[in-house]
């Protein structure tokens, strides 16, 4: 199986601030790869540095098979992300930045494909909404829309259920298995809800201040952290001096 | 892929991002009236005080109707700028960058945007200011002919260079230097020669006069409007300066995106 994600010695300092050191990970082609941290362990950073939105200071990146620090545009158009914390213009409607993005991402199609994202994400009836109306949960269910808009190989998410009710999140993680199953993409996954990480992620990568200090299966990491699950293992990191 | 397909493909983000602002612009009416209100007013207080002008004295009739044509060229400048930059905030208030810069949008493909949008913004907001001098005052710009192209044109790049250089600092710097979209076409308008010929500046302040192409452009104006000839000299001038300084704003632009990349401004700015 190959590598969908290859990362190498990274690093990304801010002046005397080191937000991520020697960072070296793989994904391979079609896992769903979670990446647990504390506030500022470096997981956006990470996120942001796949997504060529931020320069490393140094290390190699690799994506779908391409370096990415040098040809990003290659391999753009066959990845996607939602975050909360990155809005979409708030006074346009849903449709309108479904169709915006569809068409950035070169999508075919483009009103079948947004009939079709507005079915399976439940956003039928909010297309004619404005963004900046929504609710905190309808939101990160557009922002799901947007990032699947492109039908992409490789899925990066920042706490993809944030603000959704308990059932809305359980089915989002219902629906992002079955893409990852139906399409062989890769999810890279950031999140602070273990309970999901346990059900979703087949790899865990665990940042603390910068530093990969563990990766493997949630139930390797939960042993070799002589934790009963991914929770305590988390406290047991952030808290850790 | 073939060269031609890559140009359809980046015409279409192009376009994406054209239909973006036609989206935003569609579903808000303030934003359609601030594009012909500040343009009607201009022309509104300077028609009337060039009127004035008109009835004190037969002999100040061509410097009132100068003073008309130069309340519209400028405005194309100012319209042009804002076009660009204002626009170019729009992404930073709703805090789009981020997901724009992480999908095959390139960064010239969003400045070639911005021009276009900025084009049909400025001929909006000043068309409708010629048509309002025209039913007022019964004067037309359009009489000038060709021209008026000439310097809507130059006026228009002029406008779109700075426009590209404060969205750069904005981008830099965060929206706490938006101010910079007026106060900066602002402080060139006294040394631009736009009413009055730039030899009644100080002695000291000419050179500078000189290195902005507007200046060039309403002293073409002039020489039109008073003696009846398209100065040639001043056009090239003119646009060698502004292609020049649009390469330039161009350049700040993109290395300013360098910038944002290094230090992770795409996910972070606000104030």
């Amino acid at each position: 199986m190959t590598d969908a994600v290859e990362v190498r010695n990274l690093e990304k300092h801010y002046g005397q601030t080191m937000a991520l050191s020697g960072v070296s990970f793989a994904i391979a082609e079609g896992q769903v790869c979670a990446l647990l941290g504390g506030n500022g362990a470096g997981k956006t950073t990470t996120l942001a540095i796949l997504l060529g939105l931020l320069l490393p200071s140094a290390g190699a990146v690799r994506v779908l098979g391409e370096d990415l620090l040098a040809h990003r545009y290659r391999v753009l158009p066959r990845m996607n992300f939602s975050s909360p914390y990155v809005d979409l213009p708030h006074r346009l409607t849903i449709a309108e930045n479904l169709r915006i993005y569809a068409r950035l991402y070169g999508v075919q199609r483009i009103a079948r494909r947004i009939t079709a994202l507005a079915e399976e994400l439940d956003l039928a009836e909010l297309l004619d909404r404005a963004y900046g109306g929504l609710s905190a949960g309808q939101k990160t269910r557009v922002s799901l829309a947007k990032a699947l808009i492109n039908q992409p190989d490789l899925l990066l998410l920042d706490e993809p259920t944030a603000s959704l009710d308990p059932d809305s999140a359980d089915r989002i993680r219902g629906y992002l298995l079955g893409y990852r199953r139906a399409h062989t993409a890769t999810l890279l996954v950031a999140s602070h809800n273990m309970q999901e990480v346990e059900r979703i992620a087949e790899r865990v990568l665990i940042l603390r201040r910068g530093q990969l200090i563990g990766a493997g299966t949630p139930q390797a990491l939960i042993a070799q952290f002589r934790r009963n699950n991914l929770e305590e293992v988390f406290l047991d990191v952030a808290r850790s001096p | 892929m073939p060269m031609r397909g890559r140009c359809l493909e980046a015409s279409n983000r192009v376009l994406a991002m054209v239909l973006r602002y036609g989206y935003l612009m569609r579903g808000s009416w303030p934003r359609i009236l601030e594009l012909v209100y500040w343009p009607a007013m201009q022309i509104i207080m300077w028609g009337f005080i060039s009127e004035f002008l008109r009835e004190q004295h037969a002999s100040l009739a061509g410097v009132s109707i100068a003073f008309l044509a130069a309340v519209l060229l400028w405005d194309v400048m100012f319209r042009g700028q804002l076009g660009v930059s204002v626009v170019f905030f729009e992404e930073l208030y709703s805090r789009n960058l981020g997901h724009l810069f992480a999908s095959p949008l390139r960064p010239y493909e969003l400045v070639i945007a911005l021009l276009i949008i900025s084009f049909l913004r400025t001929l909006i907001g000043v068309g409708s200011a010629a048509l309002l001098a025209l039913w007022l005052y019964h004067y037309s710009i359009f009489r000038m002919g060709l021209p008026l192209v000439a310097f809507f044109s130059n006026l228009l790049i002029m406008g779109w260079s700075m426009g590209l250089l404060v969205s750069g600092l904005v981008l830099r710097y965060g929206l706490g230097a938006e101010s910079l979209a007026w106060a900066g076409i602002f402080a060139i308008a006294p040394i631009s020669g736009i009413y009055y010929p730039i030899s009644v500046l100080p002695f000291w302040l000419r050179p500078v006069a000189k290195a902005i192409p507007a200046s060039y452009v309403f002293h073409g104006m002039r020489m039109l409007l008073f003696h009846h000839v398209f100065d040639w000299r001043a056009f090239w001038i003119s646009s060698a300066l502004n292609g020049l300084y649009l390469l330039i704003g161009a350049a700040v632009f993109f290395a300013i995106f360098r910038v944002a990349r290094v230090r992770g401004l795409f996910l972070n700015l606000g104030e």
